[in-house]
């Protein structure tokens, strides 16, 4: 690490937009759903023309509460819409409906694990708000395009105390956030196609100082390693002009991730005056407690819960427990397998190594929900049964899962099919081990003058020999019984 | 003086407006004539008054997450002073 | 000799219609052809909508004939307010800004209107946005007053309020927002009725300031406004102060008379520098309504005199706020961009926006800005709910309560172009009501010694708006000022 680092610690705090998974916007009947024909989700409320009025969605509500049960905050059971104030070609009115002094809910905390220790990140606030079109930059010479498709899709945004001091912190925490919000099925936590967007607040201080230093905004981060690799590249920068007896100006900065380096927004003006004030298209949300009983009620099992589960109910270890957790779909998937199979220890292998490999390959960790699994559940569970049983071994168990990804069989017609069943006849084993042995009588000498290795390679003989098929436990059994005679 | 050339002119830029140097000129003149007359207000105790934003005791409605609308494109776009396809154009933003 | 056309009240033109003596045509063209004779003097129109209120007649008319229900309103030609949205009838707000603009959608209060078969006849001319009280901010010019042209006829909804007074329409909608129906009511000698804040739909009325504007009718009497308010209000479910609770029949509230109606008097509406012959034509009001058999007290709205400062405070901030979403990029008239992007919004509001809208968006961006919430914006919050709790207060004790409009009657154009402070203050006895929500109306109760109209405002508690109509109609019934009508414009075939 930069040794200007070593002086200064990290101040940062998270700023997140989760645009939310409704059919509708937040205040029209458009639909909210990503990538229709420019301006074809819009309607008079959305573009903001003169005389019409915002209805909000019910579900913007129910999803807000949600996440702010989730992670503990407090609901504010009367909540109030203020309007932003400030021009931008993307932002309709000329305010964006957002929420200031009462907003949804406050408080709550997210858990971290970092370098094995854990860590409790305070949130500040979440609240609810609609989403800005799209500007299109660099369309034609001098000109911008504008998209109003976005414009009025409900957003979250979530805001924690600055709290984290690191670059992995920072991680940590955005990726348990959008887990989080995966979970509860309000958000698809996408970074690419910005459904998830977040920007940092960057400050240094010299250590053990207890000042706040001068705080940057970042923006323009699309994905996690780009929020990591910002915020470490904003702390340098900062930790070094400090060092160089520069001073630091408060300001946004984008991230350029061609460039790898945060550069000064000019169009941004320098101090905001957003002139907030309560809305008076909309009074206020007035939320009973049966409403907010009935989302705790429905609330899912949450992340932490699960992870601890896996590891207590079915003896995973921790890491097994994290990865398999770390999405919804992923532990649902899972738990499907073991419920049709219960051995859970060989589920999480097969999962943790063959589907998150295929999950990748197939991209379909964009996915907000993965439906299309490249095995389905019960025809997993059966694959690892044929293996429990002894049908198949786990070599032959590779190939038959091979097969199962181009064909709809279930293993056991595959292994009926193909031939695969194990041989775990002894004699006809054993029958086996001595025509291998016959025929390297010099190597079958030189294990019994001490090479032991050796076995290694008369093991592969005669699986080669049976087409994988022999029992290996059995084949290694009878082998050793043979040489040792 | 409750406001001067140098708030008109923040206040200008605020609100997006261009003022010629006439208008800000009168604003100032009558922006602080008004601002004075309002300073009446002060004349009232108001420290335990609750503010009133919203005149009627109402709670905001709620619709049902359903989409309603269909696409109208062409008209929604009919309006526009410069269009580019169904994109509304715009001068060249730069961040 | 019999009255023309265009002299009938909306009640009796509609009885004409049922009987069959007249159709929707004959009152569209008549409408029409004093539109054309005295619209040149008065301007009272922004857009005459000819083409589409003729075949809107033409309709009603086979409608009536063939045996279909025909609504409360069908066939009658009304006139609506240019911050009103009508789809496919440019919508202009008498803003340059919105010269061209043409609606793909209607207000709600536009839908009711075409639901109870109302032929819209064209676009009523107004302040710009809605922000003034003479009628002089409009981009297309003022609307003068039919009693005495070198008058104004007040404003917003001047253009209303003259389209009623000149014959030029049977009915008329316009919003108020601090009195912008009641004082055009009041200087042109018309009924003009603001319902309570919440009974009528703001959807697709182009904002000036969102907690205060309420649309309503303008009438040549109260059962004319009676009417039109019963096909206006009610609950919309795309505005969400609307208020959801039955509408009661407005009609029906006409037949009682004032006996037993405890009527307050407020004493901080009669004030120094008041013309004397509008007090004087108000005490006689209350006289009249007395001999109905109505009992009228003394009361007291102590925080009367901060209304005006309270209400611009307020309006403005929410204006500045409203008004952002004019940047010509979706619609509206676009100014070039000579310095990137951040002109074309400068240039575009500049040129686009009149000096008074301009003074307006000023006030209310420095009454938000930070470091002035507080002492503007908060503080005008505060004083509202006192202003609240007066009339909260009184209206233990009374039925409504009766005062003046304004100070005077109608004055002059440009008199107090120069002075907008002045101007602000026309809305003293307006702003209240407006502040607290409250429904009032406005009927004629005499003339000043020039001829020019003066009247009499009815304030109700919330939703007692058949309460205020019933002492509108009761008064209205025992004089005869409502009978009276402007002189014929020179020049025009009467
Ligand atoms: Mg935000
Ligand atoms: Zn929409």
């Amino acid at each position: 690490m930069n040794p200007d680092l070593d002086r200064y610690e990290g101040v940062i705090g998270l700023e997140v937009h989760a645009e939310m998974l409704t059919a509708s916007k937040i205040f029209c009947g458009c639909s909210a759903a990503f990538g229709a024909p420019p301006n074809d989700n819009t309607c008079p409320v959305c573009l903001g023309m003169p005389g019409v009025l915002p209805v909000l969605n019910r579900r913007v509500v129910e999803f807000a509460v949600r996440a702010g049960l989730a992670i503990d905050c407090r609901i504010a059971r009367r909540n109030r819409w203020a309007r932003k104030n400030y021009f931008y070609p993307d932002l309709c009115k000329g305010y964006q409906i957002s929420q200031f002094e009462l907003p949804i809910c406050e408080g709550g905390y997210l858990d971290i694990h970092v370098d094995e220790t854990t860590k409790r990140v305070h949130l500040t606030r979440i609240h609810m708000e609609e989403d800005t079109g799209k500007n299109i930059h660099d369309a034609h010479g001098d000109s911008s395009l504008v998209d109003f498709n976005r414009s009025g899709v409900p957003l979250l945004e979530i805001v924690s105390e600055p709290e984290m001091s690191s670059p992995a912190e920072a991680g940590a925490y955005l990726r348990k956030l959008r887990t989080l919000v995966q979970y509860l099925g309000i958000c698809d936590g996408n970074m690419e196609e910005g459904s998830f967007r977040c920007d940092a607040n960057v400050s240094v201080r010299l250590r053990g100082a207890t000042e706040l230093g001068v705080k940057v905004e970042v923006k323009n981060m699309n994905s996690f390693r780009a929020v990591e690799k910002a915020i470490a590249f904003e702390l340098e920068r900062q930790a070094d002009t400090l060092d160089d007896g520069g001073h630091l100006v408060q300001e946004t900065r984008l991230w350029d991730a061609d460039r790898e380096e945060t550069r000064s927004m000019r169009s941004k003006e320098s101090a905001h005056d957003y002139r907030y004030f309560p809305d008076p298209d909309l009074p206020p949300i007035i939320l009973s407690e049966d409403f907010i009983e009935t989302i705790r009620r429905a609330l899912p099992e949450l992340p932490d819960a699960r992870r601890e589960r896996f590891v207590s109910a079915f003896g995973l270890p921790a890491y097994d427990a994290e990865v398999l957790t770390s999405r919804r779909d992923l532990a649902e998937y899972f738990e499907a397998v073991v419920a049709a199979h219960g051995n859970a220890k060989a589920a999480s292998n097969w999962i943790m190594g063959d589907i998150i490999r295929l999950i990748h390959e197939r991209k379909l960790d964009d996915a907000p929900i993965i439906t299309d699994w490249p095995v389905p559940a019960a025809n997993l569970a059966a694959l690892i049964a044929l293996i429990d049983e002894g049908t198949i071994s786990g070599k032959i168990a590779k190939t038959v899962f091979e097969e199962m990804l181009t064909s709809d069989e279930s293993p056991r017609a595959i292994v009926e099919r193909k031939g695969l069943v194990q041989m775990s006849d002894e004699s006809a084993i054993q029958a086996v081990i001595d025509e291998v042995l016959a025929a390297s009588p010099d190597k079958v000498a030189e294990y019994r003058g001490g090479k032991e290795k050796l076995q290694g390679f008369f093991v592969g003989q005669v699986m080669k020999a049976t087409g994988g098929k022999a029992n290996p436990p059995l084949v290694n059994k009878l082998l050793m019984a043979k040489l040792k005679a | 003086m409750k406001i001067g050339p140098d708030d008109i002119r923040t206040v200008a830029r605020l609100a997006r407006l261009n003022l010629t140097p006439e208008e800000e000129a009168s604003m100032v003149t009558t922006l602080d004539a008004i601002l004075t007359y309002m300073e009446t207000l002060n004349a009232l105790d108001t420290t335990d008054i609750e503010p009133t934003a919203h005149i009627i005791d109402l709670e905001t409605p709620w619709r049902a997450d359903e989409v309603t609308n269909e696409a109208n494109t062409e008209a929604l776009l009919a309006n526009a002073p410069a269009r580019d396809g169904n994109h509304f154009r715009v001068p060249k933003i730069i961040d | 000799m019999t009255t023309p056309l265009h002299d009938l009240t909306l009640a009796e033109a509609s009885a004409r219609l049922r009987d069959g003596s007249v159709s929707s045509e004959d009152l569209t063209e008549a409408a029409l052809a004093r539109i054309a004779a005295t619209d040149e003097t008065w301007h009272s129109f922004i857009t005459v909508s000819a083409d589409e209120a003729r075949a809107t007649a033409r309709a009603i008319d086979a409608q009536r004939q063939s045996g279909a229900a025909a609504g409360v309103l069908a066939g009658i030609p009304i006139a609506v307010k240019d911050v009103i949205a009508t789809a496919g009838i440019r919508t202009t707000a008498a803003s340059k800004l919105l010269e061209d603009f043409v609606p793909p959608y209607d207000a709600t209060v536009t839908t009711r209107l075409k639901n109870a078969g109302a032929v819209i006849i064209g676009k009523a001319n107004c302040d710009e946005f809605a922000m003034g009280s003479s009628n002089e901010n409009s981009a297309y010019g003022p609307t003068r007053n039919p009693w005495d042209p070198t008058r104004v006829p007040g404003g917003s909804s001047g253009g209303s309020a003259t389209a009623i007074a000149g014959r030029q329409a049977y009915g008329s909608l316009g919003t108020d927002t601090g009195g912008s129906i009641r004082l055009p009511a009041a200087y042109c000698g018309v009924v003009g009725m603001k319902p309570t804040y919440g009974r009528v739909s703001r959807y697709g009325v182009i904002a000036y300031a969102s907690s205060l504007d309420q649309v309503g009718p303008f009438g040549r009497t109260v059962e004319d406004c009676a009417r039109m308010l019963g096909v206006i209000a009610g609950h919309d479910p795309r505005d969400s102060t609307s208020v959801d609770r039955p509408v009661p029949d407005y009609h029906a509230a006409l037949g009682g008379d004032a006996a037993g109606l405890r009527i307050g008097v407020p004493k901080e509406y009669f004030i120094d520098g008041m013309q004397p012959a509008v007090e004087g034509a108000v005490r006689a009001a209350l006289d009249t309504l007395g001999g109905l058999g109505a009992t009228t007290s003394d009361v007291s709205l102590p925080h009367t005199s901060y209304a005006v400062a309270c209400y611009y405070i307020l309006a403005t901030a929410e204006a500045s706020s409203n008004l952002g979403r004019y940047d010509g990029i979706r619609y509206g008239a676009r100014q070039a961009a000579d310095d990137g992007l951040a002109s074309l919004y400068r240039n575009t509001r500049a040129l686009g926006f009149g000096p008074e809208v301009k003074r307006r968006i000023m006030l209310g961006t420095y009454a938000l800005s930070a470091g002035y919430y507080d002492a503007y914006y908060l503080k005008a919050q505060k004083v509202r709910t006192l202003i609240r709790q007066d009339f909260d207060r009184v209206f233990a004790d009374v039925d409504v309560l009766a005062t003046p409009v304004a100070p005077t009657t109608a004055f002059r154009l440009a008199e107090k172009t120069s002075d907008p402070l002045a101007m602000y203050l026309v809305d003293v006895f307006t702003n209240p009501a407006s502040l607290a929500g409250l429904p009032a109306i406005v009927v004629p109760c005499g003339r000043d010694e020039a001829g020019m109209p003066i009247g009499l405002q009815l304030i109700g508690p919330p939703f007692g708006e058949e309460l205020v109509l019933r002492a509108a109609h009761a008064f209205e019934q025992a004089t005869s000022w409502h009978r009276e009508r402007p002189p014929e414009p020179a020049g025009a075939a009467a």
